[in-house]
């Protein structure tokens, strides 16, 4: 078979199994949207803004663990996803980004819409390739994908000049099978001695603790997850990131840890005496003050990076390989033990983590005759049955969700928890709706958040994703309002929205169904009107309690056992 | 503590720029980086000077195995190991303080490879303490330029670097 560069793109990723590209043109991709306007095997999706092509396959990816593809030209086109990279980048993401750029001859000349997106990106991706050679094309998207989409994924780049893509340069094509790089061999199987170890410590522990990561989703590992953790009945904690990897409603699960983790999982966390960290990076959000961190525990770590294994925290057994395959190894060797967990230790520890949750740390006021947000959420849950896929963008309405709603499955919760850019939801929808359009995929956000990629209600309606759109409006940028009341006596500088759309007729404006509600006594049956229009997108404008709060906290510098609670969980019963 | 680096990696543009990029993002220190080609046309060989605590050393040895371009590293500086750095040091000299800097440079194995009327090039390898020595010895004022390679090294014994 005989294709120009433009033709080789486009058959690269039919031969990738590519689904959807989400994209916007511009002069330096145009021989690639001609090839794409010939064949019908890829769908492209225009969005409105590159941030939102980038979040969108973002979204996907996370939705289905299959890389997620963008298409962007030179310069402007190829900054404007820049956002969506890094974010992608954060969580461990894998995205193939193909970016346009000016033709090889003028690169370096300050050439129109030239911009080295090569090196801007070159922080924020697992890799990136500036492909100067037609022949080297197809082999060099087969290495994005691999590197993508293997070891710890990532987002990758491949800069293709206008040249490269020219309709006049024919030559044969073939997709390599495969692809290997000698500098490039991410583990699999963990190290039996360290794993041996590593049992051994697990089956000693008289207050044992797990905290489990995004790595478990990413690794598709939350069935063996499950296993492990009931096979050894010790309580476990998910990061932000890690929600879903182990079933939320079990009993087991003792919630979120960290800044806004819950009490229990906090409390367990400092008094535990082995920690066994799985697919999580010990993320400052989650650590807290790194002196005062698990101060009581030996701590094993399995991870795929090695870099992610002792950065901030030294742990004591380090594991490098795939959560699955690791966790497999162990669960083997704890069913072929002598040895099992001290039975006594074990209950008195639960006794224990029963009394911490007894606190009833999320506990808010129901009584309010003003919508609380935390309600929204639980109701979304009910009306739900917590079966949908919920995005979210970033702030209070985010860890509310994250509080509220209780995913008992895996790739269910797509956030952005590393880099926490605002604008990520509503993309993010779109991408996961494209992916399982027979689910419910709700976007929760707020009403400053949404703004930021609100551009995209037109690619709901031109490919038909209905989605449904919580806003939390509090007319505040209530995290930021939240930081100021506690750090800065009140000062709330800047971060009121004092104008706002009307977003009813925003909605409206955009093809979509608009919906605001003021009282409590309302949120569930327009909840269920909106799901009822299962074909249409709905904005659901909620007017929520702008004072409310997000509980607990871990205050920046401070350790897990310092936490500010709610002024309505039952501290006394705990301090008498 | 001050580590040596040695790092196979593939010869490709951008390659450096991923290293060094990775050094300013991090908010390690360089001391030196020098970078060759090797004998394999394919491969070049950095060696790369830095300092930190043995944490940051390990993350930076981490990170750098991470990038897709780096095929294989070692720190040298954890086992027996020769260092070497070239200098060439150009000093306005004349009169009686020509012998006297010939004789210096006798004295540290350098060689003199520039003359001119007024001037010497005086070419020197060895540690870096002993470059540093040298240049504490000549007189400052006479000093016109001094430019440093940087370091390289090698593993001592049967040991060593490649694929
Ligand atoms: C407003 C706001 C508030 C936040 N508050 C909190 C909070 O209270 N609590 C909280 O937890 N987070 C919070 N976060 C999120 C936080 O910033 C981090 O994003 C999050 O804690 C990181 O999660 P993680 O450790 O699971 O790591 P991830 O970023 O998910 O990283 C995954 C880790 O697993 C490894 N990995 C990947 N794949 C595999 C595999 N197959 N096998 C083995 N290992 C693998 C990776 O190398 C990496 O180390 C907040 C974010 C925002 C925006
Ligand atoms: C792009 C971007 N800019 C700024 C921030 C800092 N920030 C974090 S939360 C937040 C406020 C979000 O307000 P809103 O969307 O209304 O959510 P709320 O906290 O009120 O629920 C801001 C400004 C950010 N995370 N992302
Ligand atoms: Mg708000």
């Amino acid at each position: 078979m005989e294709l120009n560069g433009a033709e080789i793109v486009v058959q690269c990723l039919k031969d990738e199994g590519v689904e959807y590209l989400f994209g916007y043109p511009g002069g330096a991709v145009l021989h690639i949207y001609d090839a794409l306007f010939k064949q019908d095997a890829v769908k492209h999706i225009l969005v409105r803004h590159e941030q939102g092509a980038t979040h969108a396959a973002d979204g996907y990816a996370r939705s289905t663990g299959q890389p997620g593809v963008a298409l962007v030209t030179s310069g402007p086109g190829a900054t404007n996803a820049v956002t969506g990279i890094a974010t992608a980048y954060m969580d461990s993401i894998p995205l193939v980004v193909l970016s346009g750029q000016v033709p090889t001859p003028v690169i370096g000349s300050d050439a129109f819409q030239e911009a080295d997106i090569v090196g801007i990106t070159r922080p924020c991706v697992k890799h990136n390739f500036l492909v100067k050679d037609v022949h080297k094309l197809a082999e060099t998207i087969k290495k994005a994908f691999y590197i993508a989409t293997t070891g710890r994924p990532g987002p990758v780049l491949v800069d293709i000049p206008k040249d490269v893509t020219s309709p006049a340069i024919k030559i044969p094509y073939e997709y390599p099978k495969t692809v290997t790089l000698r500098s490039y061999n991410p583990a699999v199987k963990g190290h039996r001695w360290q794993i041996r170890k590593a049992v051994d410590l697990l089956l000693e522990a008289r207050r044992p603790m797990i905290y489990a990561g995004g790595g478990v989703i990413l690794g598709n590992a939350s069935a063996v997850l499950t296993d492990f953790t009931r096979l050894l009945g010790f309580p476990i904690t998910n990061t932000l990131m890690g929600l879903g990897g182990y079933p939320g409603t079990d009993q087991q699960f003792v919630g979120m840890l960290g800044m806004h983790g819950t009490y229990e999982a906090n409390m367990a966390m400092h008094e535990c005496d082995v920690l066994l960290a799985i697919g999580a990076r010990f993320d400052d959000r989650v650590t807290g003050k790194i002196s005062e961190f698990c101060p009581r525990a030996k701590i094993i770590h399995i991870d795929v990076d090695p870099a992610s294994i002792s950065k901030t925290v030294r742990v004591d057994i380090p594991i490098v390989g795939q959560v699955g395959p690791v966790l497999e190894d162990m669960i083997e060797m704890i069913r072929s033990s002598t040895k099992v967990p001290d039975p006594k230790a074990l209950s008195d520890w639960w006794t224990q983590i029963a009394r911490w949750r007894g606190i009833d740390c999320l506990r808010y006021d129901g009584n309010s005759s003003i919508i609380k947000p935390q309600y929204v959420i639980e109701q979304l849950y009910e009306a739900t049955a917590g079966a949908a896929f919920v995005t979210s963008d970033v702030g209070q309405h985010q860890m509310w969700t994250a509080q509220f709603y209780k995913f008992d499955q895996p790739r269910r919760w797509i956030n952005s928890g590393g880099l926490g850019t605002m604008g990520f939801g509503l993309p993010a929808a779109i991408g996961v709706k494209l992916a399982h359009p027979e689910s419910e995929v709700v976007c929760v956000t707020g009403e400053a958040s949404i703004v930021m990629c609100i551009q995209e209600l037109s690619t709901a309606l031109q490919y038909m994703t209905p989605i449904k759109i919580v806003n939390l409006n509090n007319r505040y940028m209530g995290m930021v309002r939240q930081w100021q009341e506690f750090n800065y006596e009140s000062r709330y500088s800047h971060s009121y929205l004092a104008t706002l759309p009307d977003f009813v007729k925003l909605a409206e404006s955009f093809g979509h169904v608009g919906m605001r509600i003021e009282k409590p006594s309302e949120v569930r049956a327009a909840l269920e009107a909106a799901f009822e229009l299962s074909d249409r997108t709905v904005f659901l404008d909620f007017i929520t309690d702008s004072t409310e709060n997000v509980y607990p906290m871990i205050e920046a510098g401070k350790g897990h056992h310092d936490m500010r609670l709610s002024p309505c969980s039952s501290v006394e019963r705990e301090l008498a | 503590m001050r580590h040596i680096i040695s790092i196979l990696i593939e010869n490709e543009s951008g390659a450096l720029s991923r290293v060094a990029g990775l050094f300013s993002a991090r908010g390690y220190n360089i001391e030196s980086l020098s970078v060759a080609p090797t004998e394999d046309a394919s491969l070049s060989r950095m060696t790369l000077v830095t300092s930190g605590s043995d944490e940051i050393i390990e993350q930076i040895t981490k990170q750098l195995n991470k990038l897709i371009e780096v095929v294989k590293l070692i720190d040298i500086s954890e086992s027996a190991h020769i260092e070497r750095e070239l200098m060439m040091l150009k000093a306005r000299v004349t009169g009686a303080a020509r012998e006297e800097i010939k004789r210096l440079a006798d004295i540290f194995r350098g060689n003199i490879i520039d003359v001119t009327p007024s001037t010497y090039v005086i070419e020197l390898t060895g540690e870096k303490s002993k470059l540093d020595a040298f240049i504490q010895a000549v007189d400052e004022r006479a000093i016109i330029e001094v430019v440093r390679s940087g370091t390289t090294g090698i593993l001592r014994g049967d040991k060593g670097l490649r694929l």
